[in-house]
């Protein structure tokens, strides 16, 4: 019993760090998200060397490892005399992330839509844009959804990785928490449990959306 | 400068195909329980794959290589890495492996049982070879994953590229150059074998198509 209450007592400190978790993620995901769309739009543009640009930008956000992303922002940038703040940071690096993932989510989902969409609009004489506006991105939106909200707890969980440029999110308040109790094990648990209750339930809303969208599908 | 990255990729390179093998021949027990006769055996394979999945690998590494030192013999770095990515790798590739078991068509396993192979022949000369064909593009992409998701080694002071540029950026102030290489290194590995997945998955869908 005694055990038990101080893991509690563990598990309520270690979520004081919710909050900047939560910020960092919900800060990436406004600002990766549309950013997404754009790029996925553009890959599309008439320019070749703009595709290529775009290209190249996704590849290294995807491809790139999000903790080497973080170190080059906070870690790389003062080589050039650039002191950005942590968050700053790590707000950069998330979002270029994000983006480089959505983007191909979004890609893939504008690619599923029927081709007899595309037709049809065209038959109606709908413009370009209005087809794209009012006939491929809504359907192309309902397809995304599932991935994109899967994508959005992914980076949920990543915001561990902010530890390591002192941002004082659930991570850190964990390490903190361990070197001064060094009861490590019920400790990260407790950091465990704490991400858990969050993406667990999350992870059962994507899954069941999935199915409830999938079921309308064609 | 380079050189010292280069030393560490042979670390991460090592993490990586080290966790992988024994991910791959892990998940299958986590594919196996998954698919258990046993609801038991199937409701704690899933609830141990949810919870695996679903906490930040970083945690995972953590707890063992922090907490499990309280329990018993402290790990050295590169075996708690070891430790955690074998775990979490097994429960993604058999995930994978799953996705191929139930897109095998079932006339293989009826046409198995007809001419009276047992269940473990049916396994090993059936099931196995035609799965492993048509998961091997997920694999290598997961495989991509894993060496990207390795440098968080760095973090328990495993030595290798990303902790090296951390080094680098300590002794000289050269924090943009090293770890700019060092994301252009993971660039460099992850799309040659991006591109090789695409193909060769291509070329199992077509076959697929066929039959």
């Amino acid at each position: 019993m005694q055990f038990f209450t101080t893991w509690l007592e563990y598990f309520r400190e270690v979520s004081g760090g919710l909050g900047s978790a939560v910020q960092l993620a919900i800060i990436s995901l406004t600002l990766g998200y549309p950013l997404a769309l754009f790029l996925a739009i553009l890959l599309d543009h008439k320019n070749r060397y703009l595709r290529w640009l775009t290209i190249i930008f996704v590849e290294l956000g995807r491809g790139i490892p999000l903790l080497v992303l973080l170190y080059i922002f906070y870690q790389g940038l003062p080589q050039i005399d650039v002191v950005p703040s942590a968050l700053t940071a790590a707000v950069i690096a998330f979002t270029w992330s994000t983006a480089g993932y959505a983007t191909e989510i979004i890609r893939a989902s504008i690619n599923s839509v029927p081709p007899g969409q595309i037709e049809g609009a065209n038959s109606i004489g709908l413009s370009p844009r209005d087809r794209f506006r009012f006939v491929v991105l809504p359907q192309a939106a309902r397809i995304a959804l599932p991935p994109l909200m899967g994508l959005a707890i992914v980076m949920f969980q990543l915001t561990s990785l902010a530890y390591v440029i002192a941002i004082s999110e659930v991570m850190q308040a964990a390490y903190f928490l361990g070197t001064k109790t060094f009861d490590y094990l019920p400790v990260f648990v407790a950091a465990a449990a704490v991400y858990a209750v969050i993406t667990i339930p999350a992870a059962i809303l994507v899954a069941s959306l999935e199915k409830r969208i999938s079921r309308f599908a064609t | 400068m380079f050189l010292i990255i280069l030393q560490g990729l042979a670390w991460t390179i090592a993490i990586t195909i080290v966790s992988f093998s024994f991910g791959a021949v892990l998940g299958i027990f986590i594919v196996a329980g998954r698919l258990s006769r046993f609801a038991l055996i199937r409701a704690i394979s899933r609830i141990a794959i949810e919870l695996i999945r679903n906490v930040p690998p970083l945690v995972w590494l953590f707890i063992v290589y922090f907490g499990v030192a309280e329990l018993g013999p402290k790990l050295s770095p590169f075996a708690a890495a070891i430790v955690t990515f074998s775990v979490i790798a097994s429960v993604y590739l058999g995930e994978i492996y799953r996705g191929g078991y139930a897109s095998l068509p079932k006339g293989q396993l009826e046409a198995a049982k007809s001419i009276g192979l047992n269940r473990a022949n049916i396994a090993l000369r059936i099931v196995i070879p035609q799965v492993f064909r048509t998961v091997s593009p997920s694999m290598v992409t997961y495989a991509i994953g894993l060496m990207k998701d390795s440098a968080l080694a760095s973090t328990i002071g495993v030595v290798e590229m990303t902790f090296r540029a951390n080094q680098i950026t300590q002794t000289t102030g050269q924090g943009l150059t090293a770890f700019t290489i060092v994301g252009l290194i993971y660039l460099l590995i992850s799309l040659p074998l991006g591109a090789w997945a695409r193909h060769v998955d291509q070329r199992v869908r077509e076959r697929y198509v066929v039959i």
